[in-house]
């Protein structure tokens, strides 16, 4: 073995590397919210029975969930960029992972709703609830509970996710680590540490939602 | 194609659909290899942690758990600097498959353990009582239950390294992505060859989703 490795010049620019590491947790908490809320629309239009409408939901969640990733955001850097349309790195990476969280989230949802029996619902309504309230009041606190591991899932899945900002110039984690990288041709060493770093957000993740999950469902 | 009066030289024509379809004959081939290679190793991992007990998961589950937890693409570009490093290079097929091998392997060891798992005790030592060994028990008792019970999240986890196999384009392997976009670069049509890169994802991931639905109908009658 004639390689040398050398971790100085990783250790001088830790503290780029750590703040880049909280542009992809920031980037993939961002695309959760945003998922959350237009995966709950998704399942919310599927299950509506009309038509056109349900069409459109099945079509973004069939592509978000049965072609890659990287594609998807390709789609919004330079497929939009033909078009005219040219969105920073940040938002290529914000909307490409908001599109495929809520593509995966809408299933889980389906699933969650599908779990609650109808009887909810209807004893909601004759206690005087409108449909609005009863939804937001009985049903979804129910699908919340009954997705929050899914959802801890794919929160774990956006991070892992946001590495492909790499590929499109937006620097949080990987990509911060690649320029990084380049600029010392330690690339090595450098990944070594981001992989590091990767799983300790990882598992502060996991962590984290396994103490709200013990705050939140004691009943 | 009416550009406005601009003439494009590099038009998207039959052969570059051709070229694209060699792209995608080596994702099918790096992804199958990873996918079956990963199955089998993941099986025996799965084993491995179901009768490993504290020690088990400490050691191997933990390794299994940084496959988990590391972007792919990290993996990717850690690998294929690695092995010219021990001195072994490889290329970046090789790598791509090797890397998306353990990956899948450390997915699929969870499914595996889950199915044993799902396999009440009750039902193994009656197995056993009937006067089955361990291998026998193990294969006619608990792998036709658990497989049952797992082969969904099998069908995810195989779908998942088949989408994956798409990053093995930073390593420049040849393979439907990477070919997808130097075609962009030279046809500046990003829409028709990404939605036809789409397609064929599409194409390659239906085989697998049908033989899931086909067995678990199959299985739903015996």
């Amino acid at each position: 073995m004639e390689y040398t490795f050398h971790w100085r010049p990783v250790f001088n620019r830790l503290p780029d590397l750590l703040e880049a590491g909280l542009i992809t947790l920031e980037v993939s908490a961002l695309s959760m919210v945003i998922g959350i809320a237009l995966g709950l629309g998704l399942a919310l239009i599927r299950m509506s029975g009309n038509r056109a409408i349900t069409w459109f939901a099945i079509g973004w969640i069939e592509i978000a969930r049965n072609t890659p990733a990287l594609l998807q955001l390709f789609f919004f850097s330079f497929g939009l960029g033909a078009y005219g349309i040219h969105l920073t790195p940040f938002m290529v990476v914000l909307c490409g992972m908001s599109f495929n969280n809520a593509g995966y989230l809408a299933e889980s949802f389906r699933g969650g709703f599908a779990a609650i029996p109808d009887t909810q619902m209807k004893a909601a309504r004759s206690l005087g609830m409108t449909a609005t309230q009863a939804y937001l009041r009985i049903i979804i606190p129910q699908v919340l509970r009954i997705v929050y591991y899914p959802m801890t899932n794919q929160m774990v899945w956006a991070v892992l996710i946001s590495s492909l900002g790499m590929l499109v110039g937006f620097h949080e984690l990987a990509g911060e680590t690649q320029r990084q990288a380049f600029r010392s041709f330690r690339l090595f060493e450098f990944f070594l540490v981001t992989a590091v770093i990767y799983y300790v957000i990882v598992k502060i993740i996991i962590l984290s939602s396994r103490l709200i999950a013990w705050r939140l469902f004691r009943y | 194609m009416d550009s406005g009066g601009v003439q494009f030289f590099f038009e998207f024509t039959e052969r570059d659909l051709l070229i694209l379809a060699e792209g995608a004959k080596l994702t099918l081939i790096i992804s199958s290899l990873a996918i079956v290679g990963g199955t089998i190793l993941g099986g025996l991992f799965g084993w491995l942690l179901s009768i490993g007990g504290r020690f088990g998961a400490i050691t191997l589950g933990w390794v299994l758990d940084i496959f988990r937890s590391v972007p792919p693409i990290v993996q990717l570009v850690l690998f294929v600097n690695f092995f010219p490093i021990i001195g072994f290079p490889l290329d970046a097929a090789q790598a791509g498959t090797l890397v998306l091998m353990m990956y899948c392997s450390a997915l699929v060891a969870q499914v595996a353990r889950a199915g044993i798992e799902a396999v009440p005790k009750t039902t193994r030592w009656a197995g056993r009582s009937l006067g089955m060994s361990y291998w026998q028990d193990l294969r006619y008792v608990v792998l036709p239950i658990g497989l049952r019970a797992v082969l969904p999240s099998w069908t995810g986890v195989a779908l998942g390294v088949l989408k994956d196999s798409a990053l093995v384009s930073v390593l420049k392997a040849g393979e439907l992505m990477q070919v997808s976009q130097e075609m962009i670069t030279r046809t500046q049509q990003p829409f028709l060859i990404l939605g036809i890169a789409g397609l064929f994802y599409f194409a390659l991931s239906f085989p697998i989703a049908r033989l899931t639905e086909h067995l678990e109908r199959r299985w739903q009658h015996d």
